[in-house]
């Protein structure tokens, strides 16, 4: 055993190179990442980076604060184009300066890149937020005096990127396609606070019409037009309609790539090949065995260790018989205005709510199958009771436990 | 060890608490309570984690 290589340096593979150095792997480890810059922290981008309160050296996330420190061997600003699995194990990932590195273990962690809408790559005004350099644009765009600003698309991104520009000062408009933002994790109610959150804000919210097109005067964005007609003028839009995960490197691998790379319930891809982070697409016990992608802070931070633990383990033989398939109780956070939201585990149609109300802003909510059993909590500017409501979801408590402890 | 928490930084999302109850406590007000700046070297692997997890990158510590 001489070398790992992790392909995707953000937060999945970072985690995953540092858990096989804690979990005694000492040969090398090729880290590669498709940005220039040292592993960095991506929620700030569209919340304290954006604004400006931080700056970009306070982004690095914590293992790799000392590069030189964090024991791998650098390969930024470099793209992996494809990858050839070993029958011994591991294989060959080929990079875009048509070097190969062979890997007896290969940690696959390249996450997702930005959806945009067909045509407006090109046109000046336009934004995304997924990199380090696109909120730096955007930042830069937002900087001089007010602005006009549409936001396309009223998810997680979308919305914090409306909530800080709003809280700058300038002029913001929300258009979601939905009947309510946030359909795809919360249910409508909570999804309509959230829009309603922003029109105290002043924040004009389109919800339930899709955007027609971008109009434009020598390339730059003047106009969104609506399917309804509808002319938003804009000097800056920001478009947050999700993600698709980077696998096209992995197209002749052999792997089974279907919305992600699909791995086992251990996150093994094939053998020595393991998949973590927002690539990654395996059936959770915890979602029924379904197959899942979550793309989400803390599960890929969790996927990452694990993944690079069990690498290890496989390598060596040692601790591999007794592994436990990865079963996390998902959790995510997002931040708009001066509220917190926290989902843990996966909303349902059955809800009650159990403290607070939705009107004043400050909830917890639980979500209820058929059978009366709690599939997630969503607390609303109530973190403790969120850490608990995990607590309790991962210990599989009966509903009445969950009123009791968070009410 | 000595944890320091930057409370500029730190927006009460309660992980550490999660992973480090003894050391680490959100209380109803919303804020973040350290209970023992300098835990003792059993919880030390619980605060590194907690360090490592935290969504905000709030805690560090110094080794002593």
């Amino acid at each position: 055993m001489t070398r790992l290589v992790v392909v995707g340096a953000s937060l999945a593979g970072l985690h995953a190179a540092v858990a096989a150095r804690r979990a005694g792997f000492e040969g090398d480890i090729s880290l590669v990442g498709d940005e220039p810059h040292y592993p960095y922290d991506r929620p700030p981008l569209s919340k304290n980076y954006l604004a400006g309160t931080i700056e970009a050296e306070a982004l690095r996330l914590r293992p790799a604060a000392d590069p030189a420190e964090t024991g791998v061997d650098w390969e930024l600003g470099r793209t992996a184009t494809g990858f050839e699995p070993s029958p011994d194990g591991g294989g060959t990932v080929t990079l875009d300066d048509g070097r190969r590195l062979a890997g007896d273990g290969v940690v696959i962690a390249t996450g997702c890149r930005v959806r945009t809408l067909p045509g407006t790559d090109r046109l000046a005004g336009v934004h995304v937020i997924r990199t380090l350099d696109n909120a730096t644009a955007l930042r830069a765009a937002l900087a001089d005096g007010p602005r006009r600003v549409v936001v396309i698309g009223c998810g997680f991104i979308g919305g914090e990127v409306a909530a800080t520009a709003r809280q700058a000062g300038h002029d913001v408009t929300i258009v979601e396609a939905a009947s309510a933002p946030l359909q795809r994790v919360l249910d409508t109610e909570s999804g309509l606070a959230v829009a309603e959150l922003h029109r105290s804000h002043g924040v004009e919210v389109h919800l339930g019409v899709g955007v027609a097109r971008l109009d434009d005067a020598d390339g730059v964005v003047r106009t969104v037009v609506l399917d309804d007609g509808t002319e938003l003028a804009a000097d800056v839009v920001v478009i947050g309609i999700g993600v698709v995960p980077n696998t096209e490197w992995l197209a002749d691998s052999g792997l089974l790539l279907d919305d992600g790379v699909v791995t086992d319930a251990y996150c093994v891809a094939a053998p020595g090949v393991v998949a973590a982070g927002d690539v990654a697409r395996w059936p959770h016990r915890g979602s029924g065995e379904a197959l899942t992608r979550i793309e989400q802070w803390d599960n890929a931070v969790e996927m990452g260790r694990y993944v690079g633990t069990r690498l290890v383990h496989l390598l060596t033989g040692d601790g591999a018989e007794e592994a436990e398939p990865f079963d996390p109780v998902p959790w995510f956070w997002s931040d708009q205005y001066d509220r917190k939201i926290q989902l843990a585990g996966a909303a349902a149609d059955g809800h009650e709510t159990v403290q607070g109300t939705v009107a004043e802003q400050r909830f917890v909510r639980l979500f209820l199958d058929d059978g009366g059993r709690v599939t997630g909590t969503l607390c609303w500017n109530r973190p403790r009771q969120a850490i608990l409501a995990r607590r309790l979801l991962a210990t599989g408590a009966d509903a009445d436990e969950f009123r009791q402890k968070l009410a | 060890m000595k944890i320091v928490v930057d409370f500029d930084l730190c927006e009460s999302n309660a992980v550490c608490m999660g992973i480090a109850p003894d050391v680490f406590e959100v209380r109803d007000d919303d804020f973040l309570y350290v209970l023992n700046e300098t835990p003792p070297d059993e919880l030390h692997e619980m605060v590194r984690e907690s360090a490592e997890r935290c969504p905000k990158q709030a805690i560090t510590f110094e080794d002593a």
